[in-house]
């Protein structure tokens, strides 16, 4: 019996949810040392399929086999053993464990019962050097960003010297920079002989770091590819099955008057004392998109949170539509400004309730949603949660009815994009709103964005990716360390220019107003 | 099999199933304490637990009894209702035992020392539970106190102001307040020929109250506005925020109500004549307790809550039929707290049936 070349082999695997198939009779084969990308729509099953692999879900049919043999892959601690590692789409991390805690949880070392951190933090410095993960161990995850969270989570995994590694969209929240790094990353690793899986809706980073790519749609295997001998608009055709267009057509902007007007404005982080937001003044006016660029842990967050009202102020003044909102609740706030949220679990969802709850939830308070004597109108609201779901192809098992929590991620983000756009605010407050969306998903929000434009709301868009910000906007703003650094036109600009002022390298200073 | 499937994943039938597992292991953990102190017995005593009222012959001592039980099975729901309505919200309400005792307080002293009727008295019950569920929510959202903390605090300092204050309507010469059938019989709750078809005094409007409150909790959940609000807010405080819900008001209203169902739950025992408050005891009364166990067995939902409440107040009064010739009295109390902290196990097993399910995922 030869040596098999294949890692992983997953086998006719069939899974079945209350009301859906996720994964009809798929077949996915890793070679050794490979990067294998898996592509698919939003709920396509590829979280589902990776959730098999890693021992979360039972398969309903198939079977999977590791380095030739048929192995059961029961929870994932047995994934553990047989060196399959994971790094979820959305993170498993402990909120008040630094970031050395939950690498080591669950295999910590002990002596006399006593945790003996001092190896264990040596080890993860050193890959955390190794591969530029610029990991500070010692900082809280409830007080770091997503995106060092989801660094923490690629340590977590190589801590556990894992061979095969599986990487549900990794790149979905880290910066361009920081996505050239991991790209780095991924390569090392496999020329070091680890096998990898790699979830992306990027296509441009599956011809960039994959071996093969294969496509599943609405739970069908579809094809496996090599890389070299395909281009992405072959991929994304066998994706969604007709062609895509990756570009944004916008008329110029008709710009109206000034709607959103934040002058001076600071904003203190989760640590009282340090200011996130120092002084910042801009304005966004009607009918036009603009966009906050940064690399990620710049102030971007906080400033969103000073102007919907999470966190208060420290300093500045905030105006919408000529009235003084700094100190105004978020109700009243939301009255005329939409929120779709950097962390759609965190903020964006109550999980627990079903999609119709969460369609309404804020707008529940509405007459047309609730009785004067404050019974719900659930049919009313079941009726509204079905044209939100129709209208902005919301896909999951049970419709109106499912649990969220269900939902897979771009579905879950395309229900909160719908619940915020149908709002019809006079300002919509966007903070990476494509993030793990497919496309397909992707040439949608971004049509939808430019129509909220063309209809007359002011648009403010906080995006990490470059492509994004030059394709939507119409006036760039560069955050760096809390303070806006510079003012662009997108036509007039390019990505190198940007990326001097994103990492500080330099800086102009912008007046209040244009 | 697709059906079985379906059946296994619905909310309701895990609960039910949760429930049973968690009763048959409570009274086979029982059965076995009994056992191990006397294995001849042991059979006959478990029965005589288990059929409490039932171990009358007669018909009409059978009604009589069951009574008793159920003028328990009253303040008991409303103490599960209170815990429940703040778990809603994410709120762990142990308070409920504190809050308990100053309802008894507030509508033993409306009843004895200002000879108030009995809806005043209740009313007067309802007032002192709210402000001390306040107390909890206050410290709560505005000095992040956590609940479990302040609420076991105040349990004491309720239990201890309580005897201060009845102290001063007791009998001469017992610690028991004075018997309110003897001073002032309007405040006992009316019964509307309840009394005459149990042929038992303490049976009273109280106990359909409790039930239709029961009811009404579960609709306030459920179908309206502020039901959406508290539950929202317990799931994920920070989604309720991000949607301009007041969390801070909810979790302080959330309390109050709380409060209030647990004290009203003392009024509804104290108030049918049943009980006389004993101003020397030195412990929270297990009342606001066992509403905890009530709840989750009651998988955390006010109709079933109902039911739970009944089931383990029957067992709790059960125990009085052990054979304290055999057993001694104390084994009573421990059997039937075996069974009620075993019931607190629902969540655990459901936790379970549902990763039992997620890795053996479809292949019933
Ligand atoms: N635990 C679950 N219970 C019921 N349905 C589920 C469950 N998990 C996933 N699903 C459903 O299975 C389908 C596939 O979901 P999955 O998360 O695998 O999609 P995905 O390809 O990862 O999508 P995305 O790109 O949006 O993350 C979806 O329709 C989802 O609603
Ligand atoms: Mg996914």
């Amino acid at each position: 019996m030869g040596e098999t070349p294949y890692a992983i082999e997953m086998l006719g695997i069939t899974k079945r949810f209350s009301g859906i198939t996720a994964n009809d009779d798929i077949t996915l084969q890793l070679k050794k040392g490979e990067i294998h990308a898996l592509l698919g729509e939003n709920g396509a099953g590829k979280s589902t399929l990776m959730s098999i692999l890693f021992g979360l879900y039972q398969p309903d049919e198939g079977i999977i086999k590791k380095d030739g043999k048929e192995v059961k892959v029961i929870d994932p601690n047995a994934a553990d053993r047989l060196g399959i590692g994971m790094v979820h789409q959305h993170f498993q991390l402990v909120e008040c464990f630094t970031v050395l805690e939950n690498i080591v949880l669950g295999v910590e070392t002990t002596k006399h019962g006593f945790l003996q951190q001092k190896e264990a933090r040596k080890k993860i410095m050193e890959l955390s050097d190794r591969y530029g993960l610029m990991i500070d161990p010692d900082a809280r995850i409830s007080d770091i960003t997503v995106g060092m969270q989801q660094r923490t989570e690629i340590l977590k995994m190589l801590y556990r010297d894992s061979d095969v590694l599986i990487f549900d969209e990794p790149t979905a929240v880290l910066t361009p920079q920081e996505i050239e790094e991991l790209i780095k990353i991924l390569k090392n690793l496999a020329a070091e002989g680890k096998s990898i899986l790699f979830i992306s809706h990027k296509l441009n980073e599956i011809m960039e770091v994959a071996d093969r790519c294969s496509v599943i749609r609405r739970g069908k295997y579809i094809g496996t590819v090599d890389i070299d001998a395909t281009t992405p608009e072959e991929l994304s055709r066998m994706m969604c099955g007709h062609d895509v267009k990756l570009s944004v057509d916008k008329e110029p902007a008709k710009t109206g008057e000034v709607i959103l007007e934040v002058a001076g404005l600071s904003v203190h982080g989760k640590k009282k004392g340090k200011e996130k937001v120092r002084n910042v003044s801009f304005n966004v006016r009607a009918g036009e998109i603009v966009c906050i660029a940064g690399i990620d842990g710049n102030g971007q967050t906080e400033l969103v949170y000073g102007l919907t009202g999470l966190t208060p102020v420290s300093g500045g003044k905030i105006s919408l539509c000529g009235e003084d909102i700094t100190h105004a609740s978020v109700r009243k706030r939301s009255e005329k400004m939409s929120h779709i949220p950097e962390d759609r679990h965190k903020h964006g969802l109550v999980l627990d309730y079903s999609l119709e709850y969460n369609m309404v939830l804020q707008r529940y308070f509405e007459p047309q949603f609730v009785s004067g004597a404050g019974f719900l109108k659930k049919k009313v609201i079941r009726e509204y949660a079905e044209r939100l779901i129709n209208t902005y192809d919301v896909r999951s098992g049970e419709g109106a009815q499912t649990t969220v929590r269900s939902m897979s991620g771009g579905n879950q983000q395309k229900a909160i994009i719908a619940r915020e756009i149908d709002r019809g605010p006079k300002l919509l407050v966007a903070v990476q709103p494509t993030r793990g969306l497919d496309v397909g998903a992707i040439e949608n929000i971004h049509k939808q964005l430019v129509a909220e434009r063309d209809r007359g709301t002011a648009v403010l868009l906080v995006s990490l990716e470059l492509e994004e910000v030059m394709n939507l906007s119409d006036r760039i703003l560069v955050m760096y360390e809390g303070e806006i650094v510079g003012e662009f036109d997108p036509k007039k600009t390019d990505n190198e220019e940007l990326g001097m002022y994103m990492s500080g390298a330099k800086r102009n200073t912008v007046e209040a107003d244009r | 099999m697709k059906d079985n499937k379906s059946m296994l994943k619905n909310e309701g039938f895990q609960s039910v199933f949760a429930a049973l597992i968690c009763i048959i292991a409570g009274l086979l953990v029982g059965y076995i304490v009994l056992a191990i102190i006397n294995p001849a017995e042991a059979t006959e005593a478990m029965l005589d637990i288990i059929r409490n009222f039932a171990n009358y012959p007669r018909t009409s001592a059978k009604m009589k009894y069951l009574g008793n039980t159920l003028v328990k099975v009253a303040p008991l729901l409303m103490c599960a209702l209170s815990v429940n309505f703040c778990y809603k919200t994410g709120l762990f309400n142990i308070g409920a035992a504190g809050q308990y005792v100053v309802g008894a307080a507030a509508s033993l002293y409306g009843a004895l020392a200002w000879h108030m009727p009995w809806y005043v008295c209740i009313l007067m019950a309802m007032a002192a539970g709210i402000i001390w569920g306040a107390l909890v929510g206050l410290l709560k959202a505005y000095g992040n106190v956590n609940e479990v903390i302040s609420g076991i605090m105040l349990n004491w300092i309720a239990l201890y102001l309580t005897n201060m204050l009845l102290g001063t309507v007791s009998e001469a010469a017992t610690p028991y307040t004075t018997q309110i059938k003897s001073v002032n019989t309007d405040a006992l709750i009316p019964d509307l020929g309840l009394r005459s078809l149990f042929i038992n005094r303490y049976v009273t409007l109280a106990i359909p109250f409790s039930v239709i409150i029961a009811v009404a909790v579960w609709v306030v959940l459920t179908k309206t506005k502020f039901g959406y609000e508290l539950c929202a807010t317990g799931f994920n405080r920070n989604a309720a925020k991000y949607s301009g819900m007041n969390e801070k008001r909810n979790v302080i209203m959330s309390l109050m109500i709380g409060g209030a169902l647990a004290a009203v739950g003392a009024s509804f025992l104290y108030l049918s004549g049943y009980e006389q408050w004993q101003t020397t005891q030195s412990a929270v009364p297990a009342m606001g307790f066992n509403g905890i166990a009530a709840t989750f067995l009651g998988g955390l939902n006010p109709i079933g809550t109902i039911f739970a409440s009944y089931f383990i107040q029957h067992i709790t009064s059960g125990g009085a039929y052990l054979d304290t010739n055999i057993y001694p009295s104390q084994i009573a109390d421990l059997i039937t707290a075996i069974i009620i902290y075993l019931c607190g196990f629902v969540l655990f097993f459901k936790h379970l049936m549902n990763t039992k399910r997620a890795s053996k995922g479809g292949n019933n």
